[in-house]
């Protein structure tokens, strides 16, 4: 179970399982498999988009096969954005639709048997290889941080430089010059939490789960080393299907919290205080 | 678990992603089902008129077929009217065609009557004359005796 005899330990084949494929040297790093995984869902989701978008546009008749599954994931997200943000939506709406379609594709990836990315990887000589994007902090900083920045943009887009400077010093405790550190200093906190929170819950979220299914999977590892071990087995099975099919939900839930925060933040970044 | 490079990267890939999403995808499913959704809207729009359409031509038959049965009660009551009328014309002519004939007869009996008594008188004047000559044995000259033959035959008959 443990490729390219490593310390086959269970700490050593948790350590194992959370080192990256990486070039590079200190900051300069890339996690290839990161980039490699994320960028080619972001192509498969891109290019099965287009197609269920190309396939049968037909106005009349019922759409089907790819097409209905493509349009209500669009009329999902479309109906989403409508009810939070009122203004010309089409922007934030490919946004959501690109976020939630490209985080579920990535999130999915936990759902692939532990080994087999590495083990198919293995084959490529690659001695490390985590398959799930999102499990790097690195991927979900990266959206984050788009995030962040669309936010500032459209705050500053609806209220003007001056604008949104002076609400950084006038809000939300006034305009008197004694107040202006506390509110900037507030603005600052409110601001950076965002992407912070954002960043971190997804990959919180799957981040643990890798490990569980990690541990899961050492019930299995126990019972190929010891005696008698048919339970361990057994729990190996049961687990791994039951948290399998409850991460399901997560995958779909923090993709859907994903898309629909940064909606919520940029819906309130446009409001005057 | 660190933050590197990698960020980077990925940011020109969700970029690359929001991009082709909002150039390619987003424009093409958002006209497909505006459209589809205005067609919607319009096959119901049209359905909802002919819905008032048909009540409209619903009330309107319903008009045509009342205006119909007051003309037909029209021209019913005209027709009833008329021939109560025609009966009535009948007998009234029918009255004074009977008591036209009635008169005519009566005119015609009298006249019968009047010519019988005439020629009653007549023979009873000439029986009289014959009965009388014969009682006396002689000849009475009709025409001598005339005026008191016709005097005697008119106290006759009237009386």
């Amino acid at each position: 179970m443990v490729e390219q005899g490593h310390d086959e330990s269970p700490t050593g084949y948790i350590v194992h399982h959370l080192k990256h494929l990486k070039v590079g040297d200190g900051f300069w790093t890339f996690h290839v498999d990161t980039l490699l995984v994320s960028g080619s869902l972001a192509a498969l989701v891109a290019y099965v988009l287009y197609c269920g978008a190309r396939s049968g546009a037909r106005v009349s008749g019922a759409p089907s096969g790819l097409r209905a599954v493509v349009e209500w994931i669009y009329e999902f997200v479309d109906d989403s954005v409508a009810d939070i943000y009122h203004g010309n939506r089409s922007f934030l709406v490919a946004l959501g639709f690109s976020l939630f379609t490209w985080v579920v594709a990535m999130n999915a990836m936990d759902l692939l048997p532990l080994d087999v990315p590495g083990t198919v990887a293995g084959f490529f000589g690659a001695e490390f290889f985590r398959a799930v994007p999102t499990a790097d902090l690195n991927g979900t900083v990266a959206m984050a941080l788009v995030i962040f920045t669309l936010i500032v943009g459209y705050a500053i887009r609806a209220k003007g430089i001056g604008g949104y400077l002076h609400e950084w010093i006038s809000s939300p405790f006034g305009s008197n010059p004694l107040l202006w550190l506390p509110n900037i200093l507030l603005n600052a906190i409110e601001l950076i939490s965002k992407p912070i929170s954002l960043s971190m819950r997804l990959f919180g979220n799957m981040y643990s789960g890798e490990i569980l299914f990690m541990l899961i999977a050492l019930l299995g590892m126990g019972f190929a080393v010891s005696i008698g071990g048919i339970a361990l087995f057994i729990g190996q099975v049961v687990f791994g299907a039951a948290w399998s099919i409850f991460h399901i939900l997560i995958v779909l839930l923090q993709a859907y919290i994903f898309m629909m925060l940064p909606i919520v933040y940029i819906a309130m970044a446009e409001e005057h205080h | 678990m660190t933050i590197n490079a990698t960020f980077i990267g990925q940011i020109i890939v969700f970029l690359i992603l929001l991009w082709f999403i909002a150039k390619f995808v987003t424009p093409m499913m958002a006209e497909t089902i505006g459209e589809r959704n205005r067609k919607i809207a319009d096959g119901l729009a049209a359905a909802d008129k002919g819905q008032k359409d048909l009540a409209e031509a619903t009330n309107r038959a319903n008009e045509v077929i009342r205006e119909a049965r007051d003309r037909a009660k029209q021209i019913e009551d005209h027709a009833a009217r008329r021939s109560n009328e025609a009966i009535e014309m009948a007998k009234q002519t029918a009255q004074t065609e009977s008591a036209r004939i009635v008169s005519a007869a009566r005119e015609d009996a009298s006249t019968e009557t009047g010519r019988a008594r005439e020629q009653l008188r007549r023979e009873f004047g000439s029986l009289v004359v014959s009965g009388a000559a014969r009682l006396l044995e002689r000849e009475v000259d009709a025409k001598t005796h005339a005026q008191l033959l016709d005097k005697l035959a008119e106290d006759i008959t009237r009386g």
